[in-house]
C-alpha cells in the first residue's frame, strides 16, 4: 500500500542525494580555501546560494516526517533541524542573514576547522540517513509486500 | 613600472658594451661557468641597484645611454667624493681588524693609516677624510689579497666604534688593537637591527657612518669569532701577514695610500662599462630605490647630489654591485666604492678566487667561510644538515650597543659573564654608560623569583627583547626583534610541550616599519624554495656550491647560475655571500611575476565630512591646511592622484580637471541610487592639476561654513569612493565626526551611557551592521585601502564604523571632543598625526604571506587585514605604523630540526610604481625540556599576543569572559610553572625571572580602557582602544600598557647617552603606584601617545622655574601642554630627554602638565596601575588571588 509515509521516504531518498551533494561542495569548497586555491570572498558567494537551499530541504524533512507520524525519523533529524537554525542561522557570525560564512573569519585556523568538520559530519549523516531512507522505503514502500514474500 | 622589456635592452646593450674592458682586463670571467658567464653575471650587476635615492627616471629611457660615455670620469670623480664620506669613518679607527691586516700584508707597515688618532672625530673636516677613503681601495687593487673581501667589511667596520653619535666609546677604540675584534659582535647587532631611525640622525654626515657601517658588521663579526681558526686554515697565499697582529693592521691601512691611485686608474679603465651599467640599472632601480629610506634619513642626502651625474653615479654604485651587497641601499656609496675595487681584484685574481670557491670542500673554503663571518659553518662539514644543530648553544649571547631610544637601556649587569675572548667588552660597556648590556642568560631567566616578596622587579630602563639562545653567527644574521618577535625565543619540540607549558605561541609583526637601513636587491631571479616558495634567506644551508637547503621545508633546490655571481665580492661561486643570505631583512625589486596588473600609481581619496558639526569642530581648516602643506611631500610619483569628495546629507565630488579654471562642484543628491557624476576627472594628476587643488583646499573650508546641515550620509559617499575608486585601488582617508544618519550603513546610538561603568559587561563592542564590513570587503578586492579618522565628541558607534578600515587594512584614528577652541591640544595632536599620516610611506595592493618552518602552522590572525587564505594576508593598503600579530600552533613534533624559521613576505607596490618585496626572517632554537621553554619566554610579547587574543574573546564572548581568560593565562603559566619547573617547595608566588613581570603586565592590560570593568569608559574610546591593541605593533602597545615612569628632579647625568652634542639623561623607571611619586618630586609618564608630566606640590620652585617658567607651583597654568625652551641645564637636559623619547616613535606625543591638585590627574593616576582603584585590585592584591586561584 502506498502510503503517504512511503512517499516522504521516497521523496527524502532523492532530495537526500541532492544534500549528500551539497556537503560534498561544503567540503570541497573549505578543502580549496585551505588549500589557497580560492579566496574566501569568491569562495563564500556559491556557499552562500547552497546554505539556505540545504537548510530549507532540511527542515521540508523534519516537516514531512512530522506530518507522516515517523517519530523515529523525526528524532533523528530534529537534532541537526535544531542546530542549522539555532546555532548557524540566528547566531550566524554576521548579522545580515545571507552571510552564513563569514569570509572575514573564516581563513581564521580554528573557523575553517571547524567548518570543515562540519561538513563533514553532516555528510556522513546524510549518507547514513539516505540508507535508512532506502531502508525505510522497502519497509514501509508500496512494494514492501512483495519483496518481502519468499520466493 | 619596472618595464621589463626595456631592462632586457638594456642589459644586451650592455652586454655588448662591456664586453671589451671585461674581456680585456678581466680573465678571471673565464673561469665563471662557461659561456653564460656573460649573460648571468653582467646583467646581474647591473641590476644591483643599491643606490639610495636613485634619479631614476623612468619616463626618459632613452636618456641614459648616451650619458654614460661622457659620464665616466666625472662621474668617478664624484662617486669618490660620495664614498669620501661613509668610509672617512673606516679609516678613523686604528685598530684595523688582523683580518685586514692578513690581506695587505705585502704593502710596508709603516704607512700612516695608523693616524687614527687624528682622524676620529666625526667632525674631521673632508679632506681628511678623503685620505682614508682612498685608501680603502687598495687593498682590493692588490690581487694576490683575495682576502679583500672580507677585509672590506672589516675595515668597513671599525668606524662604528667611533660613531659620532656614541661620543664615549671614542676613549676606548684606540686605544686596545684587538679591540674592533670584540667591539664588532656587539656592533652590528645594533645596525643590524636597524634601531638607528632617520629622526635619530640628525645631522647628516654623522649619521650615514651608523647606516653605512651597518650591513657589513656581519661580516666583521664573523672574522672576530672565527679567527683563530681562519688564521690556520688559511693558505699560504691569503696568509701574507701574520693575523691579528696591531703592527701589521696599521701598517696595512697606511699601506693603502699609494695602491689608492692605482686602484683608481684601473676603475677609470673600465669607467664605461661601469657607468653604463649605471645608466641602465638607475633606469630600473633608481625610481624605486629613491623611496626607500624613511623620509629625510640623513644618509641618503649623501647621495642625493642632483643632476645626471647622480643617476650615473648611482648607476655606478648599483653596477659596482656593491651595495646590493652589503646592502643597504643607503648604505652604498661607501661599500661601492671599495666594492668595485674588489670587483677589479677579482677579476684580476680571478683564478685564485674560482678555484678557492669551487673547492668548496676543502679546507681552504672553510677558513674562508670562517673568516667571512659566515652563517654558513655547515659549508665546511659535508653532512650539513646536522650544522644547524651545532651552532644553536654553543655561544653565549653578544651584546649590542645600541643608540636607539628603544634599546637605550640595558642592565649592564651581565658583563661579568662574557667569555674571555672579549676582554675588552667591559671597558666597552663601561664607556657607553647605559648603553649596552648582555642578554639574560637562561640560568639568570630561570631564577625562580618570589613574586610576593620581591617588590622592585622593573628593571631600570625599559626591558629589551630576549635574545633568543642562538650561535653568535646565527644571532646576527637573525631579524630585528622590533620587526619580528615570537612570544617564546625557545620554540617548544612538540605541542605537547606547549601545552604543558600553557603559554602562547604566536608571532608579533611590523613588516613595514621604516627602516634606517634595508639592504634592496635588484636581480632577474629572485631565488626561492620550489616547493614551499620561501625566499633565500641566511639560515639556509648550502650543501655545496650548487645546492641548498630549504630551512623550512628542507627541500634540497639548486642554486641558480645567476645567484652564483656575487655582487658583493664582484666574484663568481660565492652564494652564500650573496646579500639575501647574509641579511635577514631584505627587499627585491620584483618582476612582472609578481603582478597580476600593471602596478598602481599612489592614488589618494578624501572623504571628507562637511555638515555643521564637523565645520564648527574646525578639523576642516586643519585638514586643509596640513595638506596644502603636505601636498608636495605625500609619497608618489608623476602618477599620483588625487580626488576629494565631501559629504553631508548629499554628496559633493569636485572636478578638478586641469583645463578647468575653478574647481567644479558636483552635487549629487540621489544618496539611495547613487552615481559618479563623471569619471575621468574626478580623480586628477596631483601634478597637472596641483593648482586646482590648492584652490579647492584654500576655500573648501568657507565653502561650507554657513552650513546648517546637520545629517551625515557616510554609507552613500563610501559607496561612491568605492566606485571611484575601484578602477585603480589606492587610499582612501575618511573623515568622520558624528554617527552616519542617512543612507545605507545608517546607524543608531547603541550607548546607554548609564552602562559605562557597569560591571557586568559590555554591549554593542561588535557591528550593528554589516554594511562597512562588506564595503571593506569589496574595497580590500578592489585593492582600496580605507583609513578612519573620527572625530567626533558624541557616540558614533566606532564598533561598526571600524570595520571599514579593519577588512580593508586600513587604520583607525579617533580624536575625542576634537574641537578649536575648547581642546586645542587635541586639534594640535591631530595636526600632527596628520602629517605623519600624509606623509608617511605607503605600499599599495599588498600581500603578506608568513610561513614557518614544516610542523608550526598559524591558525589565527590580529591585525587590519583580509584573510585570503591559511597564511596570506591581503592588504589594500600597507603602511608602516601598523603591526601584526599570529597565533601558531605545532601539528607536528619538530624534534628533528634544530632551528626554527619563520618568514614574513610582504609583496606590495611602493608608492613610485614599482613592486618590491619585503622579506623578513626570524630563526629560533626548538627545544625540548619545559625549563628552556619559560627561559626563553618574552614576556612584552606575551603580554600582546594575550591583548590580542583577549580583544577577540570579548567581541565574540564577553568582556568578563576574556578578563577571567587573561587571570588564567597568568594562573595557568605560573602553576605549570610551579609544578613542573621549579623544585621550591616555597609558599610564595614563584615565577621564572623571565616571567616575573607577567602578572603585573596582566593586570595592566585588566585596567587598560579596552578591557577594563567598572570603570567608566565610553563605549566609542573602548572599542578604539580595542582597534589599537590591534593594529599597533609591540613597543607602542606596551608603552600604552605599561607607561615608563621616570623622576625628573633628581636625575642625574650618570649613564647618560650622549647624542650629536646633546646629552640625554636616562633616568630609572619606576614602578607605577602612587608609592614612588612624591610630593617634592616631578615625574614623567611616558604612556606612548601622552606625556605626563605630574609636578608635585612642594616641588622644588628651582626646578618649577627652570623647567616650566613658572615662579612657583601655584602659578603654573592649568592646561600647559609646552615646555617652554628655557636655556637653564634642566630644561635642556629634559627636552633632550622627550624628544629623545620621541624619536622612538613615529607619531608625535602630547605633553600634558599636570599639577598635583589639578583635575586632570585623574587621568595620569588611571595609570599608576599597581594601585587600588574603586573597582580593580592592587598589584599585590592581584598577586595574592593568582596564588588563590593556583592553590585551588
Amino acid at each position: 500500500m502506498f502510503t503517504f509515509a512511503a512517499f516522504c521516504y521516497m521523496l527524502s531518498l532523492v532530495l537526500c542525494a541532492s544534500l549528500i551533494f551539497f556537503a560534498i561542495w561544503h567540503i570541497t569548497a573549505f578543502d580549496e580555501l585551505q588549500a589557497d586555491f580560492k579566496v574566501p570572498i569568491d569562495q563564500g558567494n556559491p556557499l552562500h546560494a547552497l546554505v539556505l537551499p540545504e537548510y530549507s530541504i532540511h527542515g521540508l524533512f523534519c516537516i514531512m516526517f512530522l506530518c507522516a507520524q515517523e517519530w523515529l525519523t523525526v528524532g533523528l533529524n530534529i537534532p541537526l533541524f535544531f542546530y542549522n537554525t539555532w546555532s548557524r542561522y540566528f547566531h550566524s557570525p554576521t548579522d545580515t542573514k545571507e552571510l552564513l560564512y563569514d569570509p572575514a573569519s573564516v581563513m581564521n585556523g580554528d573557523t575553517l576547522k571547524f567548518c570543515q568538520k562540519e561538513a563533514w559530519c553532516k555528510m556522513s549523516f546524510f549518507v547514513l540517513s539516505f540508507f535508512y531512507y532506502l531502508y525505510c522505503v522497502y519497509w514501509t514502500g508500496p512494494s514492501s509486500s512483495i519483496w518481502s514474500t519468499p520466493w | 613600472m619596472s618595464a621589463p622589456g626595456f631592462t632586457s635592452l638594456k642589459t644586451s646593450l650592455d652586454h655588448s658594451l662591456n664586453s671589451t674592458p671585461n674581456g680585456g682586463a678581466a680573465p678571471p670571467y673565464q673561469n665563471g661557468p662557461g659561456g653564460q658567464t656573460y649573460p648571468s653575471t653582467y646583467p646581474l650587476t647591473g641590476y644591483y641597484g643599491a643606490g639610495p635615492q636613485q634619479q631614476g627616471d623612468p619616463t626618459i629611457p632613452g636618456h641614459c645611454a648616451p650619458a654614460p660615455q661622457k659620464a665616466p670620469i666625472t662621474n668617478n670623480d664624484h662617486s669618490a667624493y660620495c664614498h669620501q664620506q661613509p668610509l672617512q669613518p673606516n679609516a678613523a679607527p686604528t685598530v684595523a681588524p688582523s683580518a685586514y691586516g692578513a690581506t695587505q700584508g705585502s704593502h710596508p707597515p709603516s704607512l700612516p693609516y695608523g693616524t687614527p688618532t687624528t682622524l676620529p672625530t666625526s667632525a674631521a673636516p673632508p679632506n681628511t677624510q678623503h685620505a682614508p677613503s682612498f685608501q680603502q681601495p687598495a687593498p682590493y687593487a692588490q690581487p694576490g689579497a683575495y682576502y679583500g673581501q672580507q677585509q672590506y667589511p672589516t675595515s668597513q667596520t671599525q668606524h662604528h666604534p667611533q660613531q659620532p653619535n656614541l661620543v664615549l666609546a671614542h676613549p676606548t677604540s684606540p686605544g686596545a688593537p684587538l679591540y674592533p675584534i670584540v667591539s664588532y659582535p656587539s656592533v652590528p647587532g645594533s645596525s643590524q637591527y636597524g634601531t638607528l631611525r632617520s629622526s635619530q640622525a640628525p645631522t647628516g654626515p654623522a649619521a650615514v657612518p651608523n647606516l653605512m657601517g651597518a650591513p657589513l658588521h656581519q661580516y666583521a663579526a664573523g672574522n672576530d669569532t672565527n679567527h683563530p681558526a681562519s688564521t690556520a686554515a688559511v693558505p699560504p697565499g691569503y696568509s701574507m701577514a701574520p693575523l691579528g697582529q696591531p703592527a701589521t693592521v696599521n701598517g696595512q691601512g697606511n699601506a693603502v695610500q699609494a695602491p689608492v691611485l692605482q686602484h683608481y686608474d684601473q676603475s677609470h679603465q673600465a669607467p664605461m662599462t661601469h657607468d653604463h651599467y649605471g645608466g641602465g640599472v638607475t633606469h630600473n632601480t633608481g625610481g624605486a630605490d629613491r623611496d626607500i629610506p624613511p623620509l629625510g634619513i640623513p644618509s641618503t642626502s649623501v647621495h642625493s647630489s642632483p643632476g645626471h651625474q647622480q643617476g650615473m653615479h648611482y648607476g655606478y654604485l648599483a653596477n659596482s654591485g656593491a651595495s646590493s651587497a652589503n646592502a643597504a641601499a643607503n648604505v652604498a656609496p661607501s661599500s661601492s666604492s671599495s666594492d668595485e675595487d674588489e670587483e677589479e681584484e677579482d677579476e684580476e685574481a680571478g683564478g685564485d678566487s674560482s678555484s678557492t670557491t669551487t673547492g668548496s670542500a676543502s679546507p681552504v673554503p672553510n677558513s674562508y667561510d670562517s673568516l667571512e663571518g659566515g652563517s654558513y659553518p655547515e659549508f665546511s662539514n659535508p653532512p650539513s644538515a646536522d650544522m644547524p644543530k651545532q651552532p644553536v648553544y654553543q655561544q653565549r649571547p653578544v651584546s649590542r650597543v645600541d643608540s636607539s631610544p628603544s634599546h637605550g637601556g640595558y642592565n649592564q649587569t651581565g658583563y661579568q659573564h662574557l667569555p674571555q675572548p672579549f676582554p675588552n667588552m667591559s671597558q666597552l660597556s663601561a664607556a657607553l654608560g647605559g648603553l649596552s648590556g648582555v642578554p639574560e642568560l637562561e640560568v639568570e631567566a630561570l631564577r625562580p623569583v618570589n613574586l610576593l616578596q620581591e617588590r622592585n622587579l622593573l628593571p631600570h630602563r625599559p626591558l629589551d627583547a630576549p635574545e633568543p639562545n642562538l650561535s653568535a653567527d646565527l644571532k646576527k644574521a637573525n631579524c630585528s626583534p622590533d620587526t619580528f618577535r615570537c612570544t617564546l625565543t625557545n620554540i617548544p619540540q612538540t605541542q605537547a610541550l606547549l601545552n604543558k607549558a600553557r603559554l602562547p605561541l604566536g608571532l608579533l609583526l611590523h613588516p613595514f616599519r621604516d627602516l634606517a637601513q634595508l639592504p634592496v636587491i635588484t636581480s632577474n631571479i629572485i631565488v626561492r624554495c620550489r616547493s614551499c616558495r620561501t625566499y633565500i634567506n641566511p639560515f639556509v644551508s648550502f650543501l655545496d656550491q650548487r645546492r641548498w637547503k630549504c630551512n623550512l621545508c628542507y627541500r634540497v633546490n639548486d642554486v641558480p647560475d645567476e645567484f652564483m655571481y656575487n655582487p658583493v665580492t664582484r666574484s663568481y661561486g660565492e652564494p652564500h655571500k650573496r646579500p639575501e643570505v647574509q641579511n635577514s631583512t631584505v627587499e627585491f625589486i620584483a618582476s612582472s611575476d609578481y603582478m597580476l596588473r600593471p602596478p598602481q600609481p599612489a592614488v589618494y581619496l578624501f572623504v571628507l565630512d562637511v555638515s555643521h558639526n564637523a565645520v564648527e569642530g574646525g578639523y576642516l581648516n586643519v585638514f586643509c591646511h596640513t595638506l596644502l602643506e603636505n601636498l608636495d611631500k605625500m609619497p608618489g610619483d608623476t602618477r599620483t592622484r588625487v580626488g576629494f569628495i565631501t559629504f553631508n546629507s548629499t554628496i559633493h565630488f569636485y572636478n578638478l580637471q586641469e583645463s578647468l579654471s575653478q574647481p567644479q562642484m558636483l552635487v549629487v543628491s540621489d544618496i539611495d541610487d547613487l552615481f559618479i557624476p563623471t569619471h575621468d576627472s574626478l580623480l586628477v594628476n596631483l601634478k597637472e592639476s596641483r593648482a586646482l587643488v590648492r584652490v579647492l583646499l584654500t576655500s573648501l573650508h568657507s565653502m561650507f561654513s554657513q552650513t546648517r546641515e546637520t545629517h551625515s550620509a557616510l554609507g552613500p559617499a563610501l559607496q561612491a569612493a568605492y566606485k571611484l575608486m575601484s578602477p585603480t585601488g589606492g587610499r582612501v582617508s575618511v573623515f568622520q565626526t558624528q554617527l552616519p544618519t542617512l543612507g545605507a550603513g545608517l546607524l543608531q546610538s547603541r550607548e546607554d551611557p548609564n552602562q559605562r561603568s557597569s560591571t557586568k559587561g559590555v554591549q554593542h563592542l561588535g557591528p550593528a551592521t554589516d554594511f562597512y564590513k562588506k564595503l571593506a570587503l569589496d574595497c580590500s578586492g578592489q585593492q582600496i585601502g580605507v583609513d578612519l579618522f573620527l572625530l567626533s565628541s558624541q557616540y558614533s558607534d566606532l564598533a561598526s564604523l571600524a570595520c571599514m578600515s579593519k577588512f580593508s587594512a586600513g587604520s583607525i584614528f579617533y580624536y575625542p571632543s576634537l574641537h578649536h577652541v575648547h581642546n586645542p591640544a587635541q586639534l594640535d595632536k591631530f595636526q600632527k598625526d596628520l602629517e605623519r599620516y600624509l606623509t608617511r610611506k605607503i605600499g599599495f595592493e599588498a600581500v603578506m604571506r608568513i610561513r614557518c618552518t614544516k610542523g608550526l602552522s598559524i591558525h589565527t590572525f590580529h591585525g587590519n587585514f583580509f584573510v585570503r587564505s591559511t597564511d596570506l594576508l591581503s592588504l589594500a593598503n600597507i603602511n608602516p605604523d601598523s603591526g601584526f600579530a599570529v597565533q601558531m600552533s605545532i601539528e607536528e613534533s619538530l624534534a628533528d630540526t634544530a632551528l626554527a624559521c619563520f618568514q614574513s613576505a610582504l609583496l606590495y607596490t611602493s608608492s613610485k610604481g614599482k613592486r618590491r618585496i619585503r622579506v623578513h626572517t626570524l630563526c629560533l632554537p626548538v627545544v625540548s625540556q619545559l625549563s628552556d621553554v619559560y627561559a626563553g619566554a618574552d614576556v612584552q610579547a606575551i603580554t600582546c599576543l594575550l591583548a590580542n587574543m583577549a580583544i577577540d574573546r570579548s567581541i565574540s564572548s564577553s568582556l568578563s569572559d576574556a578578563r577571567d581568560a587573561l587571570v588564567n593565562a597568568v594562573v595557568d603559566s605560573l602553576s605549570a610553572y610551579k609544578n613542573t619547573v621549579s623544585n621550591i617547595q616555597q609558599s610564595g608566588l614563584i615565577a621564572p625571572a623571565a616571567l616575573c613581570l607577567f602578572p603585573l603586565y596582566v593586570l595592566a592590560l585588566l585596567k587598560q580602557k579596552a578591557l577594563r570593568l567598572g570603570t567608566s569608559t565610553k563605549l566609542d574610546e573602548r572599542v578604539f582602544a580595542m582597534c589599537e591593541f590591534k593594529s599597533q605593533p609591540l613597543q607602542q602597545i606596551m608603552r600604552a600598557v605599561h607607561p615608563d615612569l621616570y623622576r625628573l628632579d633628581t636625575m642625574s647625568n650618570q649613564g647618560a647617552l650622549h647624542l650629536n652634542d646633546c646629552i640625554v639623561p636616562q633616568p630609572h623607571l619606576l614602578h607605577l603606584t602612587a608609592e614612588k611619586l612624591t610630593r617634592e618630586g616631578a615625574f614623567l609618564m611616558d604612556c606612548g601617545s601622552v606625556f605626563y608630566l605630574w609636578i608635585g606640590k612642594c616641588c622644588n620652585d628651582v626646578f618649577i622655574r627652570d623647567v616650566l617658567g613658572c615662579p612657583n607651583h601655584a602659578s603654573i597654568p592649568p592646561n600647559m601642554t609646552q615646555i617652554p625652551e628655557l636655556e637653564t641645564p634642566l630644561s635642556e637636559r629634559l627636552r633632550a630627554l622627550l624628544v629623545w623619547l620621541q624619536d622612538s616613535r613615529t607619531f608625535s606625543s602630547t605633553l600634558h602638565v599636570v599639577k598635583d591638585d589639578a583635575t586632570a590627574k585623574t587621568s595620569f593616576f588611571q595609570h599608576l596601575v599597581e594601585d587600588r582603584s574603586e573597582s580593580a585590585l592592587s598589584y599585590y592584591e592581584f598577586l595574592l588571588h593568582i596564588q588563590q586561584q593556583m592553590s585551588k
